[in-house]
């Protein structure tokens, strides 16, 4: 099996490993970086839970090899929060109940820092539609994980 | 105690660590020297092996191992059976049950597509799945029993050759005189409903992680599991070992819904390599061995009929219904009696008869899902309701009205046995006022004068009813420990395992208040076989109850304790000792008051001398319940249909529930909004696909739809509070409630919004070529 050495930028630090081509992002983050906040809920692009921001705008790690994101800069949950203080998208999940078991949080948390990234005033119908993955924010479909409750 | 924290809508304490990423769930446990496990499972429906050759993937680069049931015949027992009728049904109901055998790994035939036939151990997960491509598998197809009411009937070819049939489950059931009530009644009405095959599907997988200790001779094994203590049991009988050798830990665990109280072959698959390999093994599920190995649910047909008089009432309800428990009957009675046990829900009706057919299929092992035989109950008998309404020109609303219990009707005892052979008697609640009290939430009159108007301009609006009671928290017990530590803090084990829906911080409540400490003080720990000898775990809407009740005796025990010693150390009589915020004191002498620390310090003993009691500040209960408590619900739905693409959209959905006391809003409103999205899935999406030769056509997400954000409306819930006398804390459970009536109220109103056409919702998911056929049968006829 054939390996190549990739080099990230994963919440501000710089990594450098070698792994086989066929290992996907997520699992290049999970095992070889011990980031396990990014989940793998279905391996197939679906529900969501293992997004990730790479160069700001949301992916589904499950669905990239790691070659494919060599170079890149990528944003992880375990990025989200300024050390001990919360960002202010987990403080609001926080205080208005926004998870249950929290395996699909991380990948929701991603995709509305993107999505709020670039619309910073949207209506609760945005939201809903940034949560379903419409395609004209490219944001994946995870809402059917944040529904599964 | 004061209640503080009982009912307070508190931030959830597991909270800052999921929104981290820094849970850790079974797939986060990284063991040094761990190894990866990866299974070869059956392709075929049902098949028999005629030969396995491993040789080839054996010898693939990173492979430990391969092992099939010959290689582990001297591990492979039974996995474990649950339904035995208890003595009170036994009594009354006369089961026939036939339980088979199912092994770890594949004896000889496949009866299900996704049953595992051999176990690849390699150095990573990508290298195990290597290997199990590698297998060589000779098959001989058998024929395939795929649908359960011609599976039901003679000449059907025979899962087990050394039964008669493939009835795993028969039984009758009656009360009171249903043939007389027929006789006499006025009106008549039977339909065949089907409710299909869906499923809980957890955002996480399933997995296992083992490792043994030779040195001394210890097992742990982290399960995403609802229920360790189970786990531990059947490890225990399966590798025949002391349990206080074997800890069984549930780590986070990413939705449970039932599909994870189960038990699986991978349960002790894990552990056996662990121990015969010497190494640490993992093995993590990925979605497609979920979709096809992953516990079933649902899955049921009634052919039922209703009789009434003329003014409505109805007299007598009589049901002939099946239900396709896949190929392994584990979990025997516990389905098709909750279904019957729940068949007449809030209606005053006083006749029935119920056949019962539980057959089994070559489809995966159905299991208890969020309901567990309640939806389709209700499915059934509030389709039917409808159905009589309709007839006799009754809105569905005042059908209910007229037939629904009333507060000052209960307790009521429907002169049936529960599942747990107590008598069956609804404990509390007020039927008839939560049906007014949802109509007039969801201003059903006003939809109703709105409607004509609508119909004429072409929009296709209806609103649909479905009530239900439901049995919650069935015994008999849950096991709490409280304890304090050198500083006072308070620790709470419990049997009980989260899989996400806020023990933490509920039992944290329940705690905090009978000790008078702050919240921040109290850690609860569960999902650990270690911190507690015995327990159940978490189904069945049970832990607010059960494990709620056990911690609220424990605490209440060791306030006892703590105010013995505190009356020892401030020279006053217990009587007159307070706890407050963490502080003991003597009454009315603030200035007497030591934190609670001092007390437990002071009773230890020192070189200096004994401490002034014994620093025993610990109290474990068992509380045991009485038998469930009845927790009751009507749902609303408002949906329009789009009667060109069969489209139905629902606009909004309203609960109005009793689930007695509450402990925390917040996370109460959580769990109905949860239970409700997956009723909706069940109403219009979702369902697992077999083709007549038992093969899955839906393994993925792709085919198996999943409501998301957009496909929900905004739920409603008004809590209705008639607390419980089944238990000290005045709960009744709620865990599942919200997805018993949204198939029925969402069928209901579809069927309400084309009144106009007079099409009939007989099955569930109401997809849109579903009911694009009916709309299209209804045009040509």
């Amino acid at each position: 099996m054939t390996h190549r050495t990739v080099r990230l930028h994963v919440n501000g630090r710089e990594y450098e490993r070698t792994v086989e081509v066929r290992k996907t992002l997520a699992d290049l983050l999970r095992e070889d970086l011990d980031l396990t906040g990014t989940h793998l809920g279905c391996e197939h692009g679906v529900c969501g839970a293992c997004t990730v921001l790479l160069d700001g705008a949301p992916a589904r790690a499950c669905l990239m090899l790691a070659v494919q994101a060599d170079g890149a800069r990528l944003l992880t949950v375990e990025g989200l929060a300024d050390g001990e203080r919360l960002h202010p998208l987990q403080e609001a999940f926080w205080t208005h109940h926004g998870l249950q078991c929290g395996y699909c949080t991380p990948g929701i948390l991603l995709t509305a820092k993107a999505f709020l990234d670039e619309h910073p005033r949207p209506t609760r119908a945005e939201i809903r539609e940034m949560l379903a993955g419409n395609p004209s924010v490219a944001a994946p479909a995870i809402s059917s994980s944040s529904m599964r409750s | 105690m004061g209640a503080k924290y009982f009912g307070a809508a508190v931030r959830r304490v597991e909270d800052p660590r999921y929104l981290r990423g820094e849970a850790r769930y079974v797939d986060d446990i990284k063991l040094p020297g761990m190894v990866h496990a990866a299974f070869l499972r059956s392709p075929h429906a049902h098949a028999r092996i005629t030969r396995i050759d491993t040789t080839r993937a054996a010898a693939m680069p990173g492979v430990a191992r391969v092992f099939t049931f010959a290689d582990l015949a001297r591990f492979m027992k039974p996995l474990p059976l649950f339904g035995a009728p208890p003595p009170g049904l036994a009594a009354r109901v006369s089961f026939t049950m036939r339980q088979t055998t199912q092994y770890g790994l594949c004896k000889d035939v496949a009866r299900y597509v996704g049953e595992i036939v051999a176990m690849a151990v390699a150095d990573s997960r990508y290298r195990a799945e290597d290997a199990v491509d590698a297998i060589e598998v000779g098959w001989e197809p058998l024929p395939a029993v795929v649908d359960m009411v011609t599976a039901s009937e003679p000449g059907s070819p025979l899962m087990y050759a050394d039964w008669p049939d493939n009835v795993a489950v028969g039984f009758t059931h009656a009360i009171g005189d249903a043939d007389a009530a027929f006789t006499a009644a006025d009106v008549v009405v039977r339909e065949r409903f089907r409710v299909q095959r869906y499923v809980g599907m957890p955002i996480e997988p399933r997995g296992v992680v083992a490792t043994y200790e030779r040195r001394d001779g210890t097992l742990t094994t982290w399960n995403s599991t609802q229920v360790a203590h189970w786990v531990q049991q059947g490890l225990a009988a399966a590798l025949e070992m002391p349990p206080h050798k074997i800890r069984v830990i549930a780590p986070d665990v990413g939705g449970g819904f039932g599909t994870k109280a189960a038990g699986y072959a991978e349960d002790a698959l894990i552990p056996i390599a662990a121990i015969v390999l010497g190494r640490p093994v993992k093995w993590a599920e990925d979605r497609r061995e979920h979709m096809m190995a992953a516990a079933h649910a649902r899955h049921q047909v009634h052919d039922i009929a209703l009789a009434a008089r003329r003014d409505g009432t109805i007299l007598a309800v009589r049901d002939r219904v099946w239900l396709d428990v896949g190929a392994y009957n584990s979990w025997g009675i516990v389905l098709p009696y909750n279904t019957v046990a729940h068949l007449l829900g809030p209606y005053r009706i006083r006749n029935l008869h119920v056949a019962f057919k539980a057959v089994v299929t070559n489809k995966t092992p159905n299991a208890p899902y969020r309901g567990a035989g309640r939806p389709e109950a209700v499915f059934a008998m509030d389709r039917a309701v409808d159905c009589l309404a309709r007839r006799m020109g009754l809105d569905p609303a005042e059908i209910r009205r007229r037939n629904y219990l009333r507060g000052d009707e209960l307790p009521w005892d429907l002169g049936m046995p529960y599942r747990d052979g107590n008598p069956l008697v609804y404990d509390s609640g007020d039927f008839r006022a939560g049906l007014e009290a949802a109509l007039r939430a969801a201003r059903y009159d006003e939809f109703r004068r709105a409607q004509p108007a609508l119909r004429e301009r072409g929009i296709y609006r209806g609103i649909g009813l479905s009530g239900y009671v439901e049995g919650t928290a069935i015994g008999p017990y849950e096991s709490a420990s409280v304890r304090l530590d050198l500083a006072g803090r308070v620790v709470v084990v419990t049997g009980a395992c989260s899989s996400g829906q806020g023990h933490e911080t509920s039992f944290a409540q329940v705690a905090a208040d009978v000790l008078s400490v702050p919240l921040e003080w109290v850690t609860v720990i569960g999902g650990d076989t270690s911190a507690v000898p015995f327990g159940v775990g978490t189904f069945a809407s049970r832990s607010a109850v059960t494990a709620g009740s056990s911690i609220h005796d424990a605490a209440t025990a060791l306030r006892e304790k703590i105010i013995r010693a505190a009356a020892t150390l401030l020279e006053a009589a217990p009587a007159d000792i307070a706890i407050e915020d963490g502080r003991v004191l003597v009454r009315g002498a603030p200035a007497s008051a030591v934190p609670l620390a001092r007390v437990v310090q002071a009773s230890i003993p020192t070189f200096a001398g004994p401490g002034v009691a014994s620093p025993d500040f610990e109290a474990t209960a068992y509380h045991h319940v009485p038998t469930v408590t009845w927790a009751s619900a009507v749902h609303v739905a408002q949906v329009e249909v789009d009667p060109e693409t069969g489209v139905v959209a629902l606009l909004a959905y309203l609960v109005a529930h009793d689930c007695g006391k509450v402990i925390n809003p917040p996370i109460v409103d959580g769990q109905v909004h949860g239970g409700v999205a997956q009723g909706v899935g069940g109403a219009l999406y979702e369902e697992m696909v077999y083709d007549e030769g038992g093969q899955l056509l839906t393994g993925s997400l792709m085919d198996y739809l999943l409501p998301t954000a957009m496909e929900l409306p905004p739920i409603e819930t008004v809590h209705l509070e008639h607390p419980s006398a089944r238990n000290p804390l005045g709960i009744k459970g709620v865990g599942e409630g919200g997805a018993i009536s949204p198939p029925a109220a969402i069928a209901n109103a579809i069927e309400d919004a084309l009144a106009p056409l007079g099409v009939r919702i007989t099955e569930t998911p109401v997809t849109p070529a579903r009911l694009l056929a009916l709309i299209g049968a209804k045009k040509t006829a």
